[in-house]
C-alpha cells in the first residue's frame, strides 16, 4: 500500500473490544495482569500503553523502521539516543543542529565525559576527517537549519559504518512522506513530532525509528528505565496528525517552493536558500533524495539590517512570529534576534546567521495569500515592494 | 470561498507584547486560509498559537453589575455551559465564515441540529415539505415525530418542483432537501429551489452534509438555513461528532435561544478537534472529491457493477445541473452490483481489506456499507423499494487513502 493508505491504516487497526475505527485513548496507568508472574501484553504505562503503541506501529511502518519509540519530546528522543554512549565515547555532529541538540551535546553529554566534535554535515569529508577510534555516533540534520542544508546521508552512513559508529538523523524538516533516512542507511531516524507529524501545533512528542532490531530493544531498555514517554492524548493527536501528514505535507512544500521563487525574483531579498532552487548548493542532492518536495522551510536575507528585518518579522498578518515550525499556521521568525540570540557575532558570522536572515515555516494557508503577505511585510519596513 | 472575516480579536486577550499586530478584519482570502484562520483570535490568551479547551461548565462574573451588564447586553461573554462555550463560539465563527453565513449554531450531532431547529420554527398546525431521498433518521424524525406535535410532513419525489409547488399551502413554513442526497446522490436545483419558496413566501432548508461548502454554498443561492452533520467532512477524522445550523443571525436567534434550552450544546473537548479538523479541510476535500470521482468511474467501467450514482458522472441524471453548480462532487459512491442478491452483495463487501465495514463517511478513513442492511433491514420490501433501497446497494464513503489503493482493493473485491 502507498504511503497515505498507510498512514491512515496501519496502527489503526478497528479497537477488537468495540469495533471503534479510531483508536481509543487509553488513560490507564496500569493493567490488570492474567496472574501473578504472568505478563499481558502491557502491564504499567511506562513500559507500554495501546494508544502510544498503536501511534508506533504507524510511524515504525511510514520510516521503514523495525520499531519506534515515542517520547514526550524531540529533546527527550535525541535524548535517549544519547543514552547509548558511555565515557569515553566520542560523537561527530553537524555544525548546524538544532540549538538544543547543540547544548543537550555539549552542557549534559559532556557531564558523562562524552566528547563531541562538530562538523559541517553537508561536506561528508568533513565529517570523515572528524571522526576517532572512538566515535560512537554521527549526529546530522535531514534538512540543516536555518541554511536549508542537505547532507549526503549515504555517504555519511558508510563512514560511520566503516569507523564502527551509529548514524542518527533528525528529520524533523523532513518528515517520512518526502526522505525516509533509514532507507538511505542511516540508523536511527530522530523526529520532533512536535513539527510536521503532529502538524498542528498542539502536541509535544518525539521519535526515535531503526532499523535495526536490536538497536530498538537497546533505545527501549533506555526509554523504559528512564521513562520520557509519551502520553495517551498526545498519541492520539499525533496518529491524528500523521493521517494527513502526506497531503499537508505535499501541499506545504508546493507552497515552499512558489514563495522561495517568489522572493527569488523580490528586488529587496538578496539571498533564498532553499533546497528546492536551482541557485541552493546542494540542490542536485535534494533532488536525488527528496524528488519533487523539499520540505516547507526556507530562510531569506532581505536588503536591511537588523531593525529593519525585525520589522518584517513583525509586520506580518498572517505568518505568527514565533519559533517551532511544521504546522497547519505559517509562522515567522528572525534567527538573529530570536532562535540565535545567544551566539556571538563570531559564531554568528561563522554559521551564517546574518542580521538580515529570515526564516519562515511555510503552512497550510492559500499561498497567494501568504505571498500577499510577505509582500506587504516588506513593503511595512520600508523596503520597495516587487 | 473568498469570504472569511479572518480574526476577531479574543475579549480576553492582554497583549503582553510591546508591539500590536492587527489581525485581518474582513478579509477576503482563500477557502485554505478561512479553514487555519477563520473565527480564530490573532491573538489568544497566554499568546497560544492554538485555542485552549475550555472546561468550564460555568462562568464567574466580577460583580453583579457585570452580571446586569451582561443581562442588558452591553457584554458579550460566557455565563452557563449549556448556553455556549468559548471553544464552540470559534468553531461557530469558522463553519460561518466556510459557509458564507453570517451565524452558524453548532449541535451535539447532525441530527440534534435539524431537530433543534424545526422545533425552534415550527408550532401545531404548520406544514413542511420535503425530497423524500433523504437520510433515514431525518425522514423517521418528521413523519412520527413532528406529527405527534401536529406538524404535518409532505414527502415529495426528489427534484419534482411541480409536486412541492402543489403540496404548499398556507399552513407551510420550510421546504427541505438534502443535495446532494443520501444514498442516490440527487443534486437540487439550487436556484429553482430558492426561486420557489420566495414566490411562496415559504422558507428553505439544505442539509448540506454531503456537499460541504468545499463543493457548493447553498447560502449564496439565497437558501435560508444550511445544515450539515459536521461529524462527516468537518470534522473528517471519524472521532467526534456535532452538528451545525448556518443562516442569519436574525433568523437564527430564536434558535439559538432554544438550544439553550433543550440543551443539545457540544462539548468543548469535541470543539477542539472540530476546530483542529477543519483545518485541513480543504486539503481533505480535495483528495475526497478525486477519490469519489476516480472510483465512480472506475465502477462505472466494471462489469460487476450495473450501475453507479455520483454526480460526477454523465450517466447521472444530476449531473449537469452538479457541473454547474458544485466544485467537486464529494467522496460518497451508491453503486449496484449486476445480477446479486443481498448476500452476493454482502460478500463483495466483506471482501474488502481497505474499506471498514461501519454507517457514517466523511472521513479519513473509507467506509463501505450495504443500506439494505445497516439501515433498512427492519423495513418491508414495498418500504424499500419506495425509497430506492436496492438489495443489490453497495454505500461506499471514500476517505483520503491513495486512490490507486481503493481501486486495487475493490478491485481484487469485486472479483471475489
Amino acid at each position: 500500500m502507498k504511503f497515505r493508505t498507510r498512514a491512515i491504516h496501519v496502527g489503526n487497526e478497528p479497537d477488537p473490544a468495540t469495533g471503534a475505527v479510531v483508536t481509543p485513548i487509553h488513560l490507564a496507568t496500569t493493567f490488570i495482569q492474567p496472574g501473578a508472574g504472568v505478563w499481558g501484553q502491557f502491564d504499567y504505562a511506562r513500559s507500554g500503553s495501546p494508544t502510544r503503541s498503536a501511534v508506533e506501529r504507524t510511524v515504525a511502518d511510514l520510516e521503514g523502521a523495525s520499531g519506534a519509540l515515542a517520547f514526550s519530546s524531540g529533546m527527550a528522543a535525541t535524548h535517549c539516543a544519547t543514552m547509548l554512549h558511555k565515557s569515553g565515547d566520542h560523537i561527530v555532529a553537524g555544525c548546524d543542529i538544532y540549538g538544543g541538540t547543540f547544548r543537550l551535546l555539549h552542557k549534559i553529554c559532556n557531564r558523562s565525559g562524552i566528547e563531541v566534535t562538530l562538523a559541517p554535515a553537508d561536506d561528508a569529508m568533513q565529517i570523515q576527517a572528524a571522526m576517532k577510534p572512538n566515535t560512537k555516533m554521527v549526529w546530522i540534520e535531514s534538512i540543516g537549519n536555518p541554511r536549508m542544508t542537505v547532507p549526503d546521508i549515504p555517504a555519511i552512513a558508510e563512514m560511520a559504518h566503516r569507523g564502527g559508529a551509529l548514524l542518527g538523523v533528525d528529520s524533523t524538516f523532513a518528515p517520512p512522506s518526502i526522505l525516509r533516512p533509514l532507507e538511505l542507511g542511516a540508523d536511527i531516524v530522530m523526529h520532533s513530532a512536535t513539527k510536521y507529524l503532529g502538524g498542528h501545533s498542539d502536541c509535544l512528542a518525539g521519535i526515535l525509528a531503526t532499523r535495526d532490531l536490536e538497536l530498538h530493544k537497546e533505545l527501549y531498555f533506555i526509554q523504559n528505565a528512564t521513562g520520557a514517554v509519551l502520553g495517551a492524548l498526545e498519541s492520539f493527536l499525533l496518529q491524528r496528525g500523521i493521517k494527513t501528514l502526506e497531503l499537508r505535507m505535499r501541499e506545504q512544500c508546493k507552497s515552499a517552493l512558489k514563495i522561495a521563487q517568489w522572493l527569488e525574483g523580490h528586488p529587496q531579498v538578496t539571498c533564498v536558500l532553499y533546497p528546492g532552487l536551482a541557485s541552493h548548493s546542494n540542490h542536485e542532492r535534494a533532488k536525488q533524495f527528496m524528488g519533487d518536495q523539499f520540505g516547507a522551510m526556507l530562510s531569506f536575507e532581505i536588503d536591511g539590517d537588523l531593525a529593519k528585518t525585525k520589522v518584517v518579522c513583525q509586520s506580518t498578518k498572517l505568518f505568527g512570529l514565533a519559533v517551532s515550525l511544521g504546522a497547519v499556521e505559517s509562522l515567522i521568525a528572525q534567527p538573529a534576534s530570536m532562535s540565535h540570540a545567544s551566539y556571538d557575532a563570531a559564531a554568528k558570522a561563522k554559521y551564517g546567521i546574518t542580521d538580515s536572515l529570515i526564516r519562515i515555516s511555510v503552512g497550510l494557508e492559500d499561498v497567494d495569500d501568504l505571498i500577499a503577505d510577505l509582500d506587504q511585510a516588506i513593503v511595512a519596513a520600508g523596503l520597495n515592494s516587487k | 470561498m473568498e469570504n472569511a472575516t479572518i480574526v476577531e480579536k479574543h475579549p480576553d486577550a492582554q497583549p503582553t507584547g510591546t508591539e500590536t499586530r492587527p489581525g485581518l478584519v474582513s478579509q477576503r482570502a482563500g477557502l485554505s486560509t478561512t479553514s487555519v484562520h477563520a473565527g480564530e483570535a490573532r491573538r489568544k490568551p497566554s499568546d497560544a498559537i492554538t485555542d485552549s479547551i475550555c472546561c468550564s461548565s460555568t462562568f464567574t462574573f466580577e460583580s453583579t453589575q457585570s452580571i446586569i451588564d451582561y443581562i442588558e447586553q452591553k457584554q458579550d461573554r460566557e455565563e452557563y455551559g449549556r448556553y455556549g462555550n468559548p471553544n464552540e463560539k470559534v468553531v461557530e465563527r469558522k463553519l460561518a465564515a466556510l459557509d458564507s453565513a453570517e451565524e452558524a449554531i453548532i449541535y451535539s450531532s447532525g441530527m440534534a441540529a435539524i431537530v433543534g431547529l424545526l422545533m425552534a420554527k415550527l408550532s401545531a398546525g404548520d406544514e413542511i415539505v420535503i425530497f423524500d431521498q433523504c437520510y433515514h433518521r431525518s425522514r423517521e424524525f418528521c413523519s412520527k415525530h413532528l406529527s405527534r406535535f401536529g406538524i404535518v410532513t409532505h414527502q415529495i419525489a426528489t427534484g419534482d418542483f411541480q409536486a412541492m409547488d402543489n403540496a404548499i399551502n398556507s399552513r407551510t413554513k420550510l421546504l427541505i432537501s438534502e443535495s446532494p442526497t443520501n444514498p442516490h446522490l440527487s443534486v437540487i436545483d439550487l436556484e429553482q429551489f430558492v426561486a420557489l419558496g420566495r414566490s411562496r413566501k415559504v422558507e428553505t432548508l439544505i442539509d448540506a452534509t454531503l456537499a460541504t461548502p468545499y463543493n457548493i454554498r447553498p447560502i449564496e443561492y439565497g437558501v435560508d438555513y444550511v445544515w450539515h452533520s459536521a461529524t462527516k467532512y468537518m470534522g473528517g477524522h471519524n472521532d467526534l461528532l456535532a452538528g451545525v445550523i448556518c443562516g442569519s443571525r436574525e433568523k437564527l436567534t430564536e434558535v439559538r435561544k432554544l438550544r439553550g434550552i433543550l440543551g443539545g450544546i457540544n462539548s468543548p473537548h469535541n470543539m477542539y478537534l472540530l476546530e483542529r479538523g477543519l483545518k485541513t479541510f480543504a486539503l481533505r476535500m480535495a483528495r475526497h472529491n478525486e477519490n469519489g470521482q476516480r472510483i465512480a468511474e472506475f465502477l462505472e467501467r466494471h462489469p460487476r457493477v450495473e450501475k453507479v450514482y455520483y454526480p460526477g458522472l454523465k450517466s447521472h441524471p444530476s449531473h449537469e445541473i452538479a457541473k454547474r453548480t458544485m466544485k467537486g462532487f464529494g467522496g460518497l459512491i451508491t453503486f449496484l452490483v449486476r445480477d446479486a442478491d443481498w448476500k452476493q452483495t454482502a460478500a463483495i463487501i466483506d471482501a474488502c481489506s481497505i474499506p471498514k465495514i461501519a454507517p457514517s463517511l466523511g472521513g479519513v478513513e473509507s467506509l463501505i456499507e450495504q443500506p439494505f442492511v445497516m439501515s433498512y433491514f427492519d423495513y418491508s420490501p414495498e418500504d424499500r423499494k419506495r425509497f430506492g433501497i436496492a438489495d443489490n446497494m453497495i454505500r461506499m464513503a471514500c476517505g483520503i487513502e491513495d486512490t490507486e489503493d481503493l481501486i486495487a482493493d475493490l478491485k481484487q473485491a469485486l472479483s471475489v
